[in-house]
């Protein structure tokens, strides 16, 4: 994933139908409501520190339909999730949802850094996000506190049948 | 139900590094008459995996969810990423009868069906509106007025606002007001709201320690004894990251950073050794031998 979103726009690169493929997923619906005022990105903590991340910008390249850039872009996983943005937004638009949109749609091309990708094959192992160390857990006891949840991994991968990331994953679900 | 029973919800974080925060609270909250229930079987919130699959992270919440539904009890949390998430999926299946019923195709699976008819709360949540002020006051028995803290609240107690409905993101009174019932006086500093960084390491450590290394700036400015958290991802980012942080940007902080609820202990008169103090990365014994001194 090198970095792609800096570079010159060409016409061709456009998909007028992607923003709204991104308004019928959870989070995106107010995607085309955004009129760039870029309130989003001066609060953005993330943006302080980073000299590509800027929510602005990918919003209004989603709006563009600048597909492949953005879903190849390393940038698009900077966003910490605080939701500064979304809760300041005057236009109402879910702009850390639209990027946890725009990750989604990465991911099910396989395009995922891989701290992501350990995560969910933990969960599907273990129930858990962390591989939490068997000393850990028998240390429990000596602490006074009850057992760890053993979790039921067995039913979480029987519910998460069907989910598509999943064929990314070291274990799978079902 | 029962007003101060619930299933406690550990997360995946806490059981991995943070056990401090559990041991503390477990004490505090037993202390103030809040009955805590195992599940052995709850697992992830879901929350680490929405950036990959929405959908994923629906059903991870939805499963614990209809497991406390089973039980008949309200979920307490210690990570303001569960109760974020929790109470973020609850609300959306409540709302949304089709997408309800896409989930409980999937939890179908496990014999389990979401209903709707729990609810979740963070501990803080549960300590300002079940425990309350008064309680809470009742119980300190060695105010630390000889103390003053920076707390740092964690956004997904906070934000999305229209979700969570909890405290005010852009004014959160909340932790300021818990820190107060304590005796230590709760300072203001720059920037208080802003995210620990915590969310970015894995992808950029860089920027997520430049994020914590902003904020243990502004808090030595304002000369605070200890920073005060109730997440463990903030935690784990000042307390288990500060000597990290120090050595990489060459500073110097040696601010302690205690879990709320080690800070309320000690005020409720716990002794340190009960509340997992040795676990902190940061060395808090100038605060602990301040508050000892306090008292004769």
């Amino acid at each position: 994933m090198s970095e792609t979103l800096q570079k010159q726009i060409k016409a061709s690169e456009m998909d007028p139908k992607f923003k709204y493929e991104i308004a019928k997923m959870h989070g995106g619906e107010k995607l085309m409501r955004c009129f760039q005022c870029g309130t989003c990105t001066s609060d953005c903590p993330v943006a302080r520190f980073s000299e590509t991340y800027r929510p602005r910008q990918i919003i209004r390249m989603a709006q563009l339909g600048l597909r492949e850039r953005i879903l190849n872009s390393d940038t698009l996983w900077l966003c910490a999730s605080c939701f500064t943005c979304t809760d300041r937004c005057p236009q109402d638009v879910e702009v850390a949802s639209v990027i946890r949109v725009l990750r989604n749609l990465a991911a099910e091309k396989g395009i995922v850094p891989q701290v992501f990708k350990e995560q969910a094959s933990n969960i599907l192992e273990l129930g858990y996000a962390y591989k939490i160390p068997e000393l850990r857990i028998k240390k429990r006891e000596s602490l006074g506190l009850p057992p760890l949840p053993k979790g039921n991994p067995e039913s979480i991968r029987k519910t998460l049948r069907g989910v598509g990331f999943l064929k990314y994953c070291e274990k799978q679900g079902g | 139900m029962a007003e101060n029973k619930y299933l406690i919800f550990l997360g995946c974080a806490i059981p991995y590094r943070v056990s401090a925060y559990e041991i503390s609270a477990r004490k505090v909250l037993q202390k103030l008459g809040v009955e805590l229930v195992e599940m052995p079987e709850f697992n992830c919130c879901g929350l680490p995996l929405d950036p990959v699959s929405h959908e994923m992270m629906l059903i991870l919440a939805a499963r614990n969810l209809a497991l406390a539904e089973q039980k008949g009890l309200n979920i307490l949390t210690l990570c303001p990423g569960c109760a974020g998430t929790l109470k973020k999926v609850n609300k959306m299946l409540k709302e949304d009868k089709a997408l309800r019923e896409e989930i409980n195709h999937h939890l179908k699976e496990a014999g389990l069906e979401f209903k709707g008819t729990v609810e979740t709360k963070h501990i803080m949540q549960v300590l300002i509106e079940d425990v309350g002020l008064e309680k809470i006051k009742e119980a300190v028995v060695k105010p630390l007025t000889m103390l003053q803290v920076a707390e740092h609240n964690g956004c997904h107690i906070l934000r999305p606002k229209e979700v969570i409905g909890f405290d005010d993101p852009e004014d959160p009174k909340t932790l300021k007001t818990l820190v107060e019932a304590t005796g230590a006086i709760c300072l203001d500093y720059m920037d208080e709201t802003e995210c620990c960084g915590a969310p970015s390491v894995g992808v950029s450590d860089k920027i997520a320690l430049q994020l914590a290394r902003d904020k243990l700036n502004h808090i030595k400015m304002v000369d605070a004894q200890a920073m005060i958290t109730i997440c463990p991802f903030c935690h784990i980012m000042y307390d288990t990251n500060e000597l990290r942080i120090e050595k990489m940007f060459n500073e110097t902080y040696g601010i302690p950073v205690l879990h709320y609820t080690q800070l309320l202990g000690l005020a409720m008169g716990i002794p340190p050794e009960e509340l997992a103090f040795s676990d902190l990365r940061v060395d808090a014994s100038k605060v602990l031998e301040q508050v000892m001194e306090g008292e004769k």
